[in-house]
């Protein structure tokens, strides 16, 4: 099923129940390699639950995800990596190879997000958060760390330099050594941004990144995001906006009570019937 | 509380300090070392001890209190994990010292870190399960971890039961240092040169991807799982350094005290090192030394009213939640964090990300 490359994220038959409440409904998604896809609806249509799936805090209830033509949710146990192919052929007996991946494997994996509720680090600097994200392709540990070796120290030097490149690109290296709690809510938004593209994702959710923002924000942001796709990133974007979503965006979906409604060309999602009364209700 | 003043002495102070060329700082550090280790050869008068010896009273209870803040800081302070039973590492450091010491031929130089590795397996296996719980349920659990240990040791008879372990030797004497029983000094001076070292290795992790780690997990463990921190791996990190830190206390502490039993590791112990750590600021290190030197020296030097020390105590500890919640010397960011206490990450997210 995955043999197309440019695929980067399918979601496949993605079913995600809490209790009685449906928050997905046999949902099909995939987001290309380069592309920047926007997911519309709603409020409570199911979009922060999208991110939720594909970031590990929610494993779907029924269906499937896969990153890279590989399932996301679950991992060989150590060791067994060889028996990867071999493993969705052993059917009840997976479960003694496979296990969960946890969120931050996933992240590693090559997904990053931000909030949709900003969820910095507030107490350290800007530049710290943003280390936090540089930290996962670093290997020292405890020992390394404890007793100062060279790979440390290395790592520390090229951590620090990539962190303000990345506050360089997002605009707010002048802030670099703030608390994250007093920069202005903009920046702050902005900051989520780099701290995630700082984990260096293959993939990038971005979730509301210009609620509560002006017109001339909004437009800056956006042409922010743009600049990050060009630099090689794949965007997948949660946005209420259709002046921003519309112009931005390559290809657009549409969620409505848990379920896809529409997925294509933003011209062409916009002036679907389905969307339309979605978003201004049927006429009774 | 939020409407009292806040009278802020510790900024400035530390600010003053920053400002002061390195070194200056250098050299005011190596005068307070040198200071440290001439301090029980001094007599101050105020802050002599009446009825026990000065000498002694800085190893025990002073010193070892300030190096098993120390650890336990680790495990508060940074990674913000409560820690009920933390007396079970510096029992289990104690043991290894007691058996090794008595029933082998093992020096005392490698007893050290023996004592610590079996600390920090403690952690390790208290720490695998019970890491997945939060707040007031890991809490709980090592309260009872605690306990747990104190009960084993005084009811196996191999480990003499309630009655300990007796004739522990002390350490070899090197040069003219002397480890006897008269003169407490060496011992000291010994417990010193620990705590120096832990505080320099516990800075280079402040300094680096595991302290950035900690304090992540601290602020918003969530947010931190999804920004890539394997917060699993490094909550039971602190757990282990600071196993290993109460660790090396018991090991140093029993060196000295010849006999131990289950009853040198009471449930109180867990809490006055809790308080010594909240007391003087958790997460800052200096703040930390001085809760333990507070919490340690005053009953020894008030020994008067030995009686009433604990509701003394008592009083102290509540004055303290309603003037000064942060600690005596509060590290900055845990003073802002704890001023914003009522809005702390797990409620503030709504149902955005569900707390797992």
């Amino acid at each position: 099923m995955s043999t197309d490359s440019s695929r980067l994220l399918e979601l496949d038959q993605v079913t995600m129940r809490f209790g009685g409440v449906t928050a997905l409904r046999e949902v099909d998604l995939h987001v290309d390699e380069g592309e920047i896809l926007g997911l519309i609806g709603p409020n409570g249509a199911g979009k922060t639950t999208v991110f939720n799936v594909v970031t590990g805090v929610f494993v779907p209830t029924s269906g499937m995800i896969r990153f890279q033509g590989r399932d996301l949710h679950t991992e060989p146990r150590a060791g067994l990596g060889l028996l990867e192919g071999v493993a969705p052929r052993l059917g009840p007996a997976k479960g003694l190879l496979t296990r969960r991946r946890s969120r931050n494997r996933i992240t590693r994996l090559g997904i990053a997000r931000t909030f949709q509720n900003i969820r910095l680090f507030s107490e350290m600097s800007a530049l710290e958060n943003v280390l936090v994200g540089t930290d996962n392709h670093h290997r020292t540990s405890v020992p390394g760390a404890v007793l100062r070796l060279p790979r440390h120290r290395a790592e520390e030097h090229s951590g620090r330099e990539r962190a303000l490149e990345l506050l360089e690109l997002v605009g707010i290296a002048h802030r670099a050594e703030e608390t994250a709690r007093n920069l202005p809510y903009g920046d702050q938004r902005r900051l989520e941004i780099a701290r995630a593209l700082a984990t260096e994702p293959r993939l990038l959710l971005l979730d509301e990144p210009a609620a509560g923002f002006n017109p001339n924000e909004k437009r800056a942001l956006s042409a922010l995001i743009r600049k990050i796709r060009d630099t090689g990133y794949t965007i997948l974007l949660i946005e209420h906006d259709m002046g921003l979503v519309m112009p931005l965006c390559d290809r657009v979906a549409v969620l409505d009570f848990g379920q896809k409604i529409a997925d294509g060309l933003p011209s062409a999602v916009q002036s679907d019937e389905k969307v339309i009364n979605a978003y201004l209700g049927v006429p009774a | 509380m939020r409407g009292l003043p806040r009278i802020e002495i510790v900024a400035p102070v530390a600010e003053a300090w920053n400002r002061l060329p390195r070194p200056a700082r250098w050299l005011a550090t190596l005068a307070l070392v040198v200071f440290l280790f001439l301090l029980p050869t001094l007599t101050i008068p105020i802050i002599d001890t009446p009825g026990s010896d000065f000498a002694s009273v800085l190893f025990f209870p002073v010193g070892i209190y300030v190096l098993i803040a120390l650890g336990l800081n680790v495990v508060v302070g940074e990674a913000g994990l409560l820690d009920l039973g933390y007396v079970a590492f510096f029992a289990i450091g104690g043991y290894a010292m007691a058996l090794l010491g008595t029933e082998t031929g093992i020096p005392f130089l490698l007893i050290l870190p023996l004592g610590i590795v079996a600390s920090m397996v403690g952690g390790l296996i208290l720490g695998t399960p019970t890491l997945r719980l939060r707040g007031d349920y890991l809490a709980i659990v090592t309260l009872g971890f605690g306990e747990i240990i104190r009960i084993i040791a005084r009811n196996t008879d191999a480990i003499g039961g309630p009655r300990g372990i007796n004739q522990i030797p002390h350490p070899p004497s090197v040069g003219g240092l002397k480890f006897g029983v008269i003169d407490p000094k060496p011992y000291y001076w010994l417990l010193l040169v620990v705590i120096i070292v832990v505080t320099l290795l516990v800075r280079n992790l402040q300094r680096s991807r595991v302290g950035r780690a900690w304090t992540a997990i601290r602020e918003d463990e969530d947010a931190a799982e999804l920004m890539g921190v394997p917060t699993f791996k490094y909550k039971l990190w602190a757990f282990a350094i600071g196993a290993g830190i109460g660790g090396s206390g018991g090991v140093l502490y029993a060196s000295k005290v010849i006999s131990i039993t289950p009853d040198n590791f009471l449930f109180i112990l867990s809490i006055l090192f809790l308080s010594a750590v909240v007391l003087g600021g958790s997460g800052n290190m200096p703040g930390v030394i001085l809760g333990a030197v507070v919490v340690a020296y005053l009953p020894e030097r008030f020994r008067g009213f030995a009686e009433y020390r604990v509701l003394v105590f008592g009083a102290v500890l509540v004055a303290m939640m309603v003037f000064r919640p942060q600690g005596l010397l509060p590290s900055r960011r845990r003073a802002a964090e704890l001023r914003q206490g009522d809005q702390s990450p797990d409620d503030a997210v709504g149902g955005e990300v569900a707390t797992t």
